[in-house]
């Protein structure tokens, strides 16, 4: 900033700054200095003006091209057949793709089994999350440590964190089998099973997920003023109603965004349950097939990508009725409490 | 799941229920001390014991289990301590699934997306702070919004566009796409509002400086811990990022991830070489928390914290 005081005269005041180095030259400014210091004010105007936009417009850009567009396209695509073979030959066929899948026991098959994962992934995850960062947030030795080893799973790739899975679930040699035998049970063929599979894939997603929840609720305990923790305990309120009638409610927002996010990752879980098996069949029984994974079937196997389209503008449309469902329930949540307080 | 989590947190944690929140970060702890004399009992620290050894368990396994034959893992019994295959295998892994090329590929993939995304995020996010202009708000709401669009709702026009520029196998299908993300235009946002004092803009404007010159000798430097900040978390989403790329590239030039799916369906599958090819997959980014986890803790913490 430094180096250019003698040429930078606030440009738009009239003049008070720029002949500091005229002392050689006349007082008045020459015809040829005015239309300089115009020009450079106009500059300068356009600058302030114009420069907001300019460093905004990467993203808008970049979202225009590789978000919007794709998504309105899609929704094209969606009323046509189209081959993977040849992606850009289209030929028209209005709604049939999406009359088709409602009738396609598969779609609805993927859309149960999303919602069965989804939730036996995200609750008990959440749930953990919330007692560990209540845990982290005692007075604590190395809790830097344990931050960091809860973490390290969101640093694991899904490739990698579902092959090391899929071994330790193993029907013959996996460890967990093994494990089951030395209290007794049965070995269970993980894979094979709807419930079993779907049990194992959540699994994954909450080994991977847990620590990365857990950092997000401490942040917002961490957040929560000491005073309220004090009038409480002084009104005589235990560790447990001071968790339940002070962490809990502060946390509330917190809470809500983690499971919004948890759900729209749920939605569009693919990786696991295609590394499972290897294939994107989701099991002999399509019994863990995801929407994601039948989205990717349908276009990638199958090679029907004006298919693909339809599921995922449903997908989409999924995502708007769980969006709308929890604005209503915030409201709702919302309205109540505020009574209360 | 990968996708959302560039959505580390919005606003929600900012909303001060009860009261202005003050000390944010300090009174850690000590909340629970206000009953009395409570501190972290045996309890605490054996739950958060299990749990660490949980996450890590995985991890160490498969690192053993990449240290072992085929033969050996196929005993009843599984192996609790590293065998002597361990740079066999990984040496298997690595030709097998060309795991170099891969390795460099994913290298420079996450490379370029992080420094784009750090670079525009940090643009935007300094726009949106602490500059005025039209509409504003409106556009702040819009970007926010994108964060809430499915990679899955994009991926039949972007493979179509692809296949018609002939990009298929090529990194920058791959590239292109995520070159920007709304949750870094948002992290850097809330962090420069707070963290950029307007009167430090507003002295170089006074000095004459131009808007390139008040991004580069103000803004980059008070953004900077953020900066790095957002780039671990780009670098790490970047690496792990499976659905697209997995449609765009294939095995003849792919990405760590793509590999890795490549070793898991061969016909024979050596389970031991499956290892070692999850733990090199896995390997840099190990490393990069060894070094960097601390920082990599307070960022998730900090984006969560800052509404």
């Amino acid at each position: 900033m430094t180096t250019d005081h003698a040429k930078a005269a606030p440009p738009d005041s009239s003049g008070g700054a720029a002949p500091r180095h005229t002392s050689e030259k006349t007082d008045e400014p020459t015809d040829r200095e005015v239309k300089k210091l115009e020009r450079r004010s106009r500059w300068y105007r356009w600058d302030l003006k114009y420069s907001p936009y300019a460093f905004i417009s990467p993203f808008f850009l970049f979202f225009a091209a590789f978000g919007l567009f794709p998504l309105i396209y899609t929704g094209w695509a969606a009323m046509h057949q189209s081959s993977l073979v040849d992606p850009n030959d289209m030929t028209w066929l209005g709604l049939d793709n999406f009359t088709r899948l409602w009738n396609d026991e598969f779609f609805w098959n993927a859309l149960r089994n999303t919602f069965t994962i989804g939730i036996i992934s995200t609750v008990p995850q959440l749930l953990m999350a919330l007692g560990l960062a209540h845990v982290l947030n005692y007075k604590l030795r190395g809790s830097m440590a344990f931050r960091v080893a809860l973490l390290t799973p969101y640093a694991t790739s899904i490739a990698a964190a579902t092959l090391v899975f899929a071994m330790l679930y193993g029907r013959d040699y996996g460890m967990i089998n093994w494990a089951l035998g030395l209290v007794g049970i049965d070995p269970v063929n993980w894979e094979a099973g709807t419930w079993t599979s779907q049990f194992a894939i959540s699994t994954i997603v909450i080994w991977r997920w847990t620590g990365y929840n857990t950092l997000i609720y401490l942040a917002a305990m961490q957040a929560v003023p000491n005073d309220l923790y004090e009038s409480a305990s002084l009104d005589g309120a235990s560790r447990w109603q001071q968790f339940r009638y002070v962490t809990i409610p502060s946390l509330r927002p917190t809470i809500i965004f983690t499971v919004v996010v948890s759900t729209i990752g749920a939605t569009q879980l693919f990786g696991e349950p295609l590394l499972l098996a290897g294939s994107p069949n989701g099991g002999s029984q399509s019994q863990y097939q995801t929407l994601g994974l039948y989205l990717y079937e349908t276009g990638w196997v199958n090679l029907h990508l004006g298919r693909a389209a339809a599921i995922a503008w449903a997908m989409f449309l999924l995502l708007i009725i769980i969006g709308l469902l929890y604005w209503l329930l915030t409201r709702l949540v919302g309205k109540s409490n505020g009574q209360e307080a | 799941m990968a996708s959302t989590t560039d959505v580390v947190a919005t606003d929600t944690a900012a909303e001060p229920e009860p009261a202005p929140r003050r000390g944010a970060r300090k009174p850690r702890g000590k909340a629970n001390q206000a009953g009395g004399h409570l501190r972290a009992g045996w309890l605490t620290y054996l739950i958060l014991i299990v749990f660490s050894v949980g996450s890590l368990f995985p991890l160490v396994w498969s690192a053993i289990a990449a240290s072992h034959t085929n033969a050996r893992l196929s005993e009843p019994t599984p192996p609790f301590w590293f065998g002597d295959r361990l740079f066999d295998n990984l040496d298997m892994a690595w030709n097998d699934a060309n795991l170099g090329k891969a390795m460099f590929n994913t290298i420079f993939v996450a490379g370029t997306i992080t420094v784009s995304t750090v670079l525009f995020a940090t643009l935007a996010g300094f726009a949106f702070a602490k500059l005025r202009f039209r509409a504003k708000n409106l556009l702040l709401l819009l970007v926010i919004g994108t964060m809430m669009v499915p990679p899955q709702l994009t991926v039949v026009p972007l493979f179509m566009a692809i296949a018609e520029l002939e990009w298929t196998d090529q990194l920058q299908a791959v590239i292109l796409p995520t070159m920007v993300s709304a949750f870094g235009v948002f992290f850097m946002r809330q962090y420069l509002v707070q963290a950029l004092p307007s009167e430090l803009i507003e002295a170089a404007r006074m000095d004459g400086a131009n808007s390139l010159r008040v991004v580069w000798h103000v803004v980059f430097p008070a953004a900077r811990p953020a900066m790095a900040v957002l780039g671990m978390l780009t670098f790490v989403l970047a690496w792990n990022e499976f659905f697209w790329p997995i449609i765009a590239l294939t095995q003849q030039n792919p990405t760590v991830q793509v590999a890795l799916t490549g070793l898991g369906q061969g016909y024979v599958p050596d389970r031991g070489v499956i290892m070692a090819g999850a733990l090199l997959g896995t390997l840099p980014l190990l490393i990069a928390f060894v070094l960097f986890g601390r920082q990599i803790v307070g960022g998730i913490m900090n984006g969560a914290l800052k509404g």
